[in-house]
C-alpha cells in the first residue's frame, strides 16, 4: 500500500483544518467579521467583466471577413433549414411565401399517416409489440387533442436530437484522438451541463435570433455534453484486441475509428442518444418561453389560467413523446447492431418492406389531403378530455385536507428547514473554503484541493455567498430527503421484477413530466415558498437516487450473496454487509446525479418564490443583464462541480478500498 | 414562385403585383399599399390571455390591410433582445407597471421605439376577497390594515402575529417591502415566483374562504371571477416615489399606492420605414379596459377560444378597425 502514508497526511490535514474552522465558527462574527461577510472592497467585479465581454462579442468581435454575430447567425441558418422541413412535413405543410400571406402548396402529413409511419418504424425495429405501443402513444396524442402542438415539439426534438448526437459523437471522437482537446473541453462540458439555462438565454437570443432556432441551440448546449462524455467513455472501453485486429487487417486511422471503434462502442453510444432525447424533452418548457411553441407553451398558458386538467394533458403528451422516442431509438439501435439476414436475390421492395410501405402511406396521405381534406384532422367527436376533473380533485383536497397538510408543512418547516437555513447563514466563507479544500486534498490530492478551494472562494469573491448558502440549504435538504426516500425504494425494487417495472414507470414520468404541471397544484396546497420548492426538487432528484441504487444492487455478483447465505448470514446482514457495501460506489454516483438534478431544478423553484441563485439568474434574465446572469449561473455551476469532484473522489476511494477498481 | 417573380419585376409593377397576390390570398383585402415590404410582420405572443387577444386583434387588422403577419411566442422581457435586432417587430402589451424599466433600457439603445398607448390602463394594487371585510371591517381604507387584529386575521403560522401579504414575483418590482415599512403596516411581504403561483394561492384561499391579501392586476380574469376589492392607499404621485417628505411618513419614499398606467405598444425602430402603413395602423390601435375584460372573461372563464372571441370583435367593430387602416 504505497498510497497509505499520503492518505494519512490527507486525514491529518483535514482534521486540523476542520478544527480550526469550527473554532472560528464558534468564535462568531464579532471576532473576525471579514471571515463571515466578504468585504466589499475585495470584491471581484466579474459581472462588469462578463457584461463588457459579451457586449464586445455581440457588437464588435469579428474574424476579418465576418463578425462573430454573422457566424452565429449562419449557424442558426444551418439549424433552421432542417427544422423548417420537418416542421412543414409534420405541422404546417409546405408553404409559398411567408407569414399569414403564405399559401399552402403541400399539406402536412395528417395524424393517421404519421401514426402509421411511426408504427411501421416500430414494427421494423422492434416487432409487433413495439408497433402497437407506438400506435397507442400517437393515438393518445390525437385523442387528447394535443396533436398540433405535439407535432411542433416533435419537429424540434427530431432536429435537436440527431444534431446533438452527431455533434456529440464528433466531439467525443476528437477528445479520444487528441487528449489535449479533451483537457481543454472538459471544464466547458461541466459548465454546459451545470449552468442554469436562463443564465445564457439572453446571449443565445442575441446571437442566434429569436424563435425556434435559438431554442434548439439552447437545447443543444444543455443536451450535448452527456453524448460527448459517453462517446469518449465508450471508445475508451473498446477492448484492446479489437484495436489489434484493426491494426492487423491494415485499417487506416480513419477506418479504425469509423469502421471499427465507433461501431464497437455502439452500446454506450445508445445510452448517450437516450440521454440527449430525455434532456431535449426537459427543455421543452424553457424552449417555449423563447419561441419554440408546442406543448411547452400549452403547459404554460394552461397553468396561467389555473386549468390543471389542460396542463396535465399537455404535460403527459410530453411524457408520451419521451417514451415513444426512447423506445424507438433503443429498438432501432439493437436492430442495426444485430446481424442482418442475407438479402441477396430479393427485390428492392422485399428488402425494404417497411420503408416502401411508409413512403406509400405518405404519398397516399398527401394525395388524399387534396381530394378529401376532411381526413386531415382527427375527428372532434372522438376526442376526449379530462375537463375540470383534475381541478376538481385539487379543489376537493384543498377544501378538506388543507389544515392537515398545513400542519405537516409547518412541522417540516420549523423543525428542519428553518434551523438548517439559520445554521448555514452563520458559516464563515473562509472556513468553508478551507474545509472543502482540505477535504479535496484528503480525497483526491492537491489538484482537487486547489480546484475546490478556488471555486468556493470565487463564489464568495463575486458576492454570491448568501444566495449560494440558500441554494446549498435548499438543495442539500432536498438531496438528503431524496436519498432517504430513493435508497429504500431502490432496495425494495431491486429484486422484485414487477415492483421495479412499476417504479420505473413512475420515475420515467417524474423525469419527463414538466414540473410546472404539478407545481401549481402544490402551490395551492402548500403556498409559495421554500417548502413547495423542496417538494419540486425532491420529486425530480429522487429519480437518480432510485435508479442508481437498483443498478448497483443488481450488479452485485450473485455468487457473493450465495457465499454469504452459505455462511449463515441473515437477510439483513446480506443486505447491509454485502449488497449495499458492494453497491456503494454506484449509490454514490447516484447521489452525485441526485445533486445535479437538484441543482438543475433551481430554475423552476425560482418560479415559486425562493431567494436563491436560481432567483438571481431569473431576475437577471428578466432584466436582460448578461453579466449578472452568467455570474450567478457560474456560482451554481461551481457548487455542482465541487460536489461532483468530491463525491467522485470519495467513490474512487471506496472502490479501491473494496478492491473493485 | 410568385414571390420570386415579383422580385424580378420593376418597382412599379411590384406594387400592382402585390395587390393582386394579396387580393387573391385574402378575398376581403382592402387595396394594398405600394412600396411596402411583403415580408411578414412578426408580433410577439406571451403567456397571458389578454395579451394573446390584443395581439391576435392587431394581427387580424393587419391582415385585413393586406399585410402578412406572423405570431411568435416570446418571453415578456427576453423579447427585447429580438426587437432590438429586428428579429421581432411588434410587442402589443408592455405594461407601465411591470415593463417600464426594460422598455426604457431598450428604447435608449435607439433600436426600439414606443408606438403609443393601447388605450388600456394597467391597474395593480393590494386586493382582498370581499369575505375578508367581516374580519377587518375598516377596509378598503388602508389604515384598517394597521390594526393588529386585522393584520392577525391575514396571518399564517410563519408570519404570525404579522399579517401575510403575497406580493408579485420579485421581477415585477413594485416596492411592496418598502411600502410596508414606510406605512408602518404589521405585515410580512412574501413574493410569489410567477403570476401562476399568485393566482393558485388566491384560488386555494377562495375555495376555503380563507384569509388572503395579495397583488392583483387588471385587465385580468381574476377580478371578474372572484368577488373582492382593492385596498385604497393614498393615491400615487410622482413625488411620493422621489421625495421622502411627501405623504404620511416624512422620512420614507413609497408611502402611497402603486402607480396605475398605460399599457404601451413597443416595436422595432425599423418598422415605420419597412411597413409605414402597418406602423400607422398599429399606432391607431386602441381598445379599452372594459372591452378587454369582457373578452378575457369569455376565454378564461367561459372556455371560448381566443380565435372565436377575436373574430366576434372583428365582426362587431368593423367601422372602428377600418378607420385604423384607412390611407
Amino acid at each position: 500500500m504505497a498510497a497509505a502514508p499520503a492518505r494519512n497526511i490527507g486525514n491529518w490535514w483535514f482534521a486540523a483544518v476542520l478544527i480550526a474552522a469550527l473554532a472560528l465558527w464558534f468564535a462568531g462574527k464579532g471576532t473576525v467579521p471579514w471571515a463571515f461577510d466578504y468585504p466589499k472592497a475585495w470584491m471581484i467585479p466579474a459581472m462588469q467583466w462578463v457584461g463588457g465581454f459579451s457586449k464586445w462579442l455581440v457588437d464588435q468581435a469579428h474574424f476579418g471577413l465576418f463578425t462573430f454575430k454573422e457566424l452565429t447567425r449562419f449557424l442558426a441558418g444551418l439549424v433552421d433549414f432542417p427544422y423548417r422541413i420537418v416542421l412543414s412535413l409534420l405541422a404546417t405543410g409546405f408553404l409559398e411565401g411567408q407569414g399569414s400571406a403564405a399559401v399552402q402548396i403541400v399539406p402536412p402529413l395528417p395524424w393517421w399517416a404519421v401514426t402509421i409511419i411511426a408504427a411501421l418504424f416500430g414494427h421494423w425495429a422492434g416487432g409487433r409489440k413495439l408497433a402497437l405501443f407506438t400506435t397507442a402513444c400517437f393515438l393518445f396524442l390525437a385523442a387528447f387533442r394535443q396533436w398540433d402542438s405535439a407535432m411542433v415539439t416533435l419537429a424540434s426534438i427530431l432536429v435537436a436530437a440527431p444534431l446533438g448526437t452527431i455533434g456529440g459523437i464528433l466531439l467525443g471522437v476528437a477528445c479520444y484522438r487528441w487528449p489535449l482537446f479533451q483537457r481543454l473541453i472538459a471544464p466547458v462540458l461541466d459548465l454546459m451541463q451545470t449552468m442554469p439555462v436562463f443564465a445564457y438565454l439572453v446571449p443565445v437570443l442575441v446571437l442566434f435570433g429569436f424563435g425556434p432556432t435559438a431554442a434548439i441551440v439552447a437545447t443543444l448546449i444543455f443536451a450535448m455534453p452527456p453524448m460527448i462524455r459517453v462517446t469518449l467513455l465508450g471508445l475508451k472501453g473498446v477492448p484492446g484486441e479489437i484495436h489489434d485486429l484493426a491494426a492487423m487487417v491494415g485499417c487506416t486511422q480513419a477506418q479504425t475509428m469509423w469502421r471499427v471503434l465507433v461501431p464497437a462502442a455502439r452500446q454506450s453510444l445508445m445510452v448517450g442518444v437516450n440521454q440527449v432525447i430525455m434532456l431535449s424533452l426537459n427543455m421543452v418548457i424553457i424552449a417555449s418561453m423563447i419561441g419554440a411553441g408546442g406543448l411547452g407553451f400549452d403547459v404554460l398558458t394552461a397553468l396561467r389560467r389555473l386549468d390543471f386538467g389542460a396542463g396535465i394533458e399537455a404535460g403527459f403528451a410530453i411524457v408520451v413523446l419521451a417514451l415513444v422516442l426512447d423506445r424507438l431509438s433503443q429498438a432501432a439501435a439493437d436492430k442495426l447492431g444485430a446481424p442482418q439476414a442475407s438479402t441477396e436475390g430479393r427485390s428492392f421492395v422485399q428488402r425494404h418492406p417497411h420503408g416502401v410501405a411508409a413512403a406509400a402511406v405518405a404519398v397516399m396521405a398527401i394525395l388524399l389531403a387534396y381530394m378529401a381534406p376532411v381526413l386531415q384532422a382527427y375527428p372532434q367527436a372522438l376526442s376526449v378530455s379530462t375537463g375540470a376533473f383534475f381541478s376538481d380533485v385539487v379543489a376537493w383536497i384543498n377544501v378538506n385536507y388543507f389544515d392537515a397538510l398545513e400542519g405537516f408543512k409547518n412541522f417540516i418547516l420549523l423543525n428542519i428547514l428553518v434551523p438548517a437555513k439559520r445554521l448555514l447563514f452563520t458559516v464563515p466563507w473562509i472556513g468553508a473554503v478551507a474545509v472543502l479544500a482540505a477535504l479535496g486534498f484528503k480525497l483526491g490530492g492537491w489538484r482537487l484541493a486547489v480546484l475546490a478551494g478556488t471555486l468556493v472562494f470565487l463564489i464568495a469573491a463575486t458576492g454570491q455567498w448568501e444566495k449560494a448558502m440558500i441554494t446549498v440549504y435548499l438543495c442539500g435538504t432536498a438531496v438528503v430527503l431524496a436519498t432517504l426516500i430513493g435508497v429504500p425504494v431502490g432496495v425494495l425494487a431491486a429484486d422484485r421484477e414487477r415492483l421495479w417495472r412499476g417504479v420505473q414507470a413512475v420515475i420515467d414520468t417524474l423525469q419527463t413530466l414538466p414540473s410546472f404541471v404539478y407545481l401549481m397544484p402544490v402551490v395551492m396546497l402548500f403556498r409559495v415558498g421554500d417548502f413547495t420548492a423542496l417538494i419540486a426538487i425532491v420529486a425530480f432528484a429522487v429519480v437518480p437516487a432510485i435508479r442508481y441504487t437498483v443498478l448497483g444492487l443488481q450488479k452485485v455478483d450473485p455468487s457473493l450473496i450465495e457465499a454469504g447465505r452459505a455462511m449463515g448470514a441473515t437477510p439483513w446482514q446480506i443486505l447491509s454487509r454485502i449488497r449495499l457495501r458492494l453497491a456503494l460506489p454506484d449509490i454514490l454516483l447516484g447521489m452525485n446525479q441526485t445533486i445535479m438534478f437538484a441543482l438543475s431544478m433551481l430554475v423552476i423553484t425560482a418560479l415559486v418564490g425562493t431567494r436563491d441563485l436560481g432567483q438571481e439568474v431569473y431576475i437577471a434574465l428578466t432584466k436582460a443583464d448578461i453579466g449578472r446572469g452568467i455570474v450567478a449561473g457560474l456560482a451554481v455551476a461551481f457548487i455542482a462541480i465541487v460536489s461532483d469532484r468530491l463525491i467522485a473522489g470519495a467513490a474512487a476511494r471506496q472502490k479501491a478500498g473494496l478492491g473493485l477498481a | 414562385m410568385l414571390k420570386s417573380m415579383t422580385r424580378s419585376m420593376t418597382r412599379g409593377l411590384r406594387g400592382a403585383m402585390f395587390g393582386l397576390v394579396a387580393a387573391a390570398a385574402l378575398a376581403a383585402a382592402t387595396p394594398a399599399m405600394a412600396q411596402e415590404s411583403t415580408d411578414p410582420i412578426k408580433l410577439t405572443l406571451h403567456d397571458w390571455t389578454g395579451q394573446l387577444i390584443t395581439t391576435n386583434l392587431m394581427a387580424e387588422v393587419l391582415k385585413k390591410a393586406g399585410y402578412s403577419v406572423e405570431l411568435v411566442q416570446a418571453d415578456y422581457l427576453a423579447q427585447f433582445a429580438g426587437l432590438e435586432a429586428g428579429d421581432l417587430h411588434v410587442a402589443m402589451e408592455m405594461w407601465e407597471t411591470t415593463g417600464r424599466d426594460a422598455m426604457d433600457a431598450s428604447t435608449a439603445t435607439g433600436k426600439t421605439e414606443v408606438i403609443g398607448p393601447t388605450g388600456m390602463q394597467a391597474k395593480e394594487e393590494w386586493w382582498y376577497p370581499t369575505y375578508m371585510k367581516e374580519k377587518c371591517p375598516g377596509l378598503p381604507n388602508w389604515e384598517a390594515l394597521k390594526d393588529e387584529k386585522c393584520a392577525e386575521a391575514f396571518s399564517t403560522a410563519e408570519t404570525a402575529p404579522k399579517g401575510r401579504y403575497l406580493g408579485g414575483p420579485v421581477t415585477w418590482g413594485g416596492f411592496d417591502d418598502e411600502r410596508v415599512a414606510a406605512l408602518g403596516l404589521p405585515f410580512e411581504v412574501v413574493h410569489a415566483g410567477t403570476d401562476a403561483a399568485l393566482f393558485a394561492e388566491l384560488e386555494s384561499a377562495y375555495q376555503r374562504k380563507a384569509p388572503i391579501l395579495l397583488w392583483i392586476y387588471a385587465p385580468h380574469w381574476a377580478p371578474a371571477k372572484y368577488q373582492g376589492e382593492w385596498v385604497e392607499f393614498p393615491a400615487y404621485t410622482k413625488e411620493c416615489y422621489t421625495d421622502p417628505k411627501w405623504g404620511s411618513n416624512p422620512d420614507a419614499l413609497y408611502d402611497c399606492g402603486k402607480p396605475f398606467g398605460e399599457i404601451w405598444k413597443v416595436g422595432w425602430a425599423g418598422l415605420k420605414d419597412k411597413w409605414p402603413g402597418a406602423y400607422k395602423a398599429i399606432k391607431a390601435f386602441s381598445i379599452n379596459n372594459d372591452e378587454m375584460g369582457a373578452m378575457i372573461t369569455k376565454v378564461d372563464l367561459d372556455g371560448k377560444s381566443v380565435n372565436d372571441v377575436v373574430a366576434e370583435w372583428m365582426a362587431a367593430n368593423e367601422p372602428r378597425w377600418s378607420e385604423w387602416i384607412k390611407k
